[in-house]
């Protein structure tokens, strides 16, 4: 039995984290030397650290059964196995509970996506994604143009990307932005060099007329992690496109309407999706989908575009991080996964945009907001940390000073003039700081005056202070009388 | 293009190389006078040339000023005269800005900024015959002209381009070779980081481990010539100055 319990440490371990290694030589240790009470102790460590994330109530729990099995048999490895643990835990409490316990500002785990949304509008290519509230709009539209002269049969694909104002006020309406181009040249490399539209079946007469397909994104709203909802509308616009039938007589080129004949879709080899991964703290820790707040603070990007077949499309570093190795190969493994996925929720939407043209129901971005029910308002559901949240409350509560009594009477100086909270003392906080701004800019005689006067902290009678030494003019401040 | 083996089967490139060898390296420091430092790289026949001026006071925008580190600037600029065909290459471009905006980055992470703060530096980075692995011949021009502007780094900054072809990886790309999946790897020899990566391409993920040690190896190859470039240059400077 305690070989297969080695096995499942030696497993965890080399799986999670080198902190389990310690934990795992001295099971084995224990177990070899002092048989099945320890055995059992150490079973339900391992289940309190696996089961209950490694939290504070799990740590006490693994204390208490040591110290019980200490007491009961007063081995010393089971003491110094205690003591190692208190060390772990205090020193390196940080690193140990955070790992296991990780939680994002919006209740996320450290691979989770936001929630994904996408809708297509009433034209064929246009396409609207929603990564959490990060909303982007793709758009195709395609034209006939020449070729260049390096390649005469092939069409070309040109890529442009908008950051407005209103997707976020950081925006400005410059165009040479380092973000701009950072995203421009990320897409072109995602779609482009990694070939997933046929080009050369976008040429009509070779070397003279070819099609240009041209995607416009557009952000909407900025709340993190542009590149990813990008990748995802672009490839599911130019996957929703269809562009106009061509017929060739001679050297007559007929490019037939929408109404005579039916639009052609592109032929797509394959998807790639950009999966983005961020870095804090020199690369001890390591996001998938960084909100805006989470972007802020970060330290470097690394992009991950690859397709369903596994096949990496692009890899990019981003921010002055460093790198190794294993952490690029972890990524990349991590970024496998979630392209499936995504890949399938694209394909899904496309089902069901096809299935509700083909039967006729109203479809667009007008109809994808839903408006008469009772759901249209509703906001995602987010998990919230409440375990000590009485205490932390009731802590703060205590901290702060009681308000003084307010006698909302008010002061009448003159016939037909009232002044409210006159001479009352003033609960906006903001005392200390006009005491601090007099003491700077009095005269010397007139600072010792001053701190005389905070050091009351009560409203009393004040003399009146000259704070510039302007020969021109006089600035006196009045007090306001005490009621 | 029919008939162009990239690798055949005795195992040799088009230019003759194994698959894991280099081009031949040639560099000289201190070409120019007037920078502060400046250094020239032919790595076969890719030619770059990298000066540098700093560290010195802000110039241009002063609210770009960080408090606690000096700015790194980086221009990364194309000769009309080094492809094939002659093409003018305006300045802002998008892929000399993107080129501009790596090359910074790189350098951000290997030079310790935090000695000069509220300063700037320069890095210009001019290509002047181009025949493939372009990144990565800048990157080491550059560290060579840091290195002879006297500012400290972390570690020699080495980039290389490898590529997969046939279920090898090739070390040190040509241009007929690029045009495949290439990966450019900026690395700091001694730590084994990786201050930048880049990929363009198809590969498969399970070649990616591959790729990336034989991306690796060529960049610590890399850093031990520029190693003793650098050497022989404080060599010379100091026999002439009569030390």
């Amino acid at each position: 039995m305690c070989q297969w319990w080695w096995m499942l440490n030696f497993y965890v371990c080399i799986v999670d984290s080198p902190f389990l290694w310690v934990y795992g030589v001295i099971c084995i240790q224990l177990c070899v030397c002092d048989g099945l009470l320890h055995f059992y102790v150490c079973m339900v460590d391992a289940l309190c650290l696996c089961v209950y994330g490694g939290c504070s109530i799990s740590m006490c729990v693994c204390w208490m059964l040591h110290l019980y099995v200490f007491i009961v048999d007063c081995s010393i490895s089971v003491c110094l196995w205690w003591m190692l643990y208190f060390y772990l835990f205090m020193v390196d409490h940080s690193i140990y509970v955070c790992f296991l316990c990780l939680q994002r500002l919006d209740g996320r785990q450290t691979y989770d996506y936001r929630k994904i949304k996408i809708t297509f509008g009433t034209d064929y290519g246009c396409c609207f994604v929603d990564l959490g509230k990060t909303r982007v709009m793709a758009q195709v539209s395609c034209e006939l143009v020449t070729p260049k002269e390096s390649r005469p049969n092939e069409g070309i694909m040109f890529f442009n990307l908008e950051l407005s104002p209103m997707a976020s006020p950081a925006f400005e309406l410059g165009r040479s932005s380092e973000l701009l181009v950072k995203l421009n040249r990320q897409l072109e490399r995602c779609l482009r060099n990694s070939r997933c539209i046929d080009t050369e079946s976008l040429c009509v007469v070779s070397g003279e007329k070819v099609w240009q397909i041209r995607v416009d994104v557009h952000m909407l709203n900025h709340d993190g992690n542009l590149m990813d909802a990008t990748s995802i509308a672009a490839i599911a616009a130019l996957s929703h496109f269809k562009r106009p039938d061509v017929g060739i007589q001679g050297d007559v080129v007929t490019v037939y309407s929408a109404q005579e004949r039916d639009p052609i879709a592109l032929s797509i080899y394959h998807m790639p999706i950009c999966v983005s991964f961020s870095f804090f703290q020199q690369g001890t820790y390591l996001l998938v989908d960084p909100c805006e707040r989470e972007e802020r603070v970060m330290d470097g990007l690394l992009m991950i575009a690859m397709n369903k077949h596994r096949e990496i499309c692009s890899i990019q570093s981003s921010g002055g991080i460093m790198l190794l190795k294993e952490q690029v190969l972890r990524c990349s493994k991590i970024a496998s996964v979630k392209v499936s996925e995504i890949t399938d929720l694209i394909a899904k939407a496309l089902e069901n945009d096809k299935k509700a043209r083909k039967e006729g129901r109203k479809c667009g971005f007008a109809e994808s907001m839903p408006q008469e029910r009772i759901t249209a308002l509703k906001n995602l559901e987010t998990t919230v940390e409440m375990t000590d949240l009485t205490k932390q409350a009731s802590d703060i509560v205590e901290g702060v000073e009681t308000p003084a009594e307010m006698a909302l009477s008010p002061v009448v100086p003159a016939p037909g003039v009232g002044q409210v909270g006159a001479g009352l003392q003033n609960a906006w906080g903001l005392e200390d700081e006009e005491d601090e701004e007099e003491e700077v800019d009095g005269d010397e005689p007139e600072v010792t005056i001053v701190a005389e006067k905070r050091g009351n902290k009560k409203k009393g009678e004040r003399p009146v202070v000259i704070i510039s030494d302007s020969e021109e003019e006089e600035v006196v401040i009045l007090n306001p009388e005490s009621s | 293009m029919a008939g162009l083996e990239l690798l055949s089967d005795q195992g040799y490139r088009l230019d003759g190389r194994k698959a894991t060898e280099l081009r031949k390296v040639q560099a000289r420091m201190g070409v120019f006078a007037q920078a502060d430092g400046s250094a020239y790289i032919e790595q076969g026949n890719t030619k770059a040339l990298a000066v540098v001026y700093g560290p010195h006071e802000m110039r241009g925008s002063r609210n770009r000023t960080l408090h606690d580190r000096a700015v790194i600037n980086c221009q990364y600029s194309m000769a009309t005269f080094s492809t094939a065909e002659r093409k003018r290459r305006p300045h802002g471009d998008r892929k000399s800005t993107e080129m501009s905006l790596h090359l910074k980055q790189t350098f951000e992470a290997a030079v310790m900024t935090q000695l000069y703060p509220r300063s700037q530096i320069d890095i210009y980075v001019k290509v002047l015959q181009a025949d493939g692995g372009n990144y990565s011949v800048c990157v080491n021009a550059a560290t060579l002209a840091i290195i002879d502007a006297g500012i400290p780094m972390r570690d020699y900054v080495c980039a290389c381009t490898v590529g997969f072809v046939d279920e090898t990886p090739l070390a040190d790309l040509c241009f007929a070779e690029e045009s495949g999946s290439s990966l450019a790897l900026a690395l700091l020899p001694r730590g084994g980081q990786i201050a930048l990566l880049q990929m363009d391409a198809q590969l498969h993920q399970d070649h990616l481990e591959a790729l990336m040690d034989a991306a690796m190896t060529a960049c610590k190859g890399v850093s031990k010539v520029l190693d003793e470039v650098v050497r022989r240059h404080l060599q010379e400077v100091s026999v002439l100055t009569g030390e």
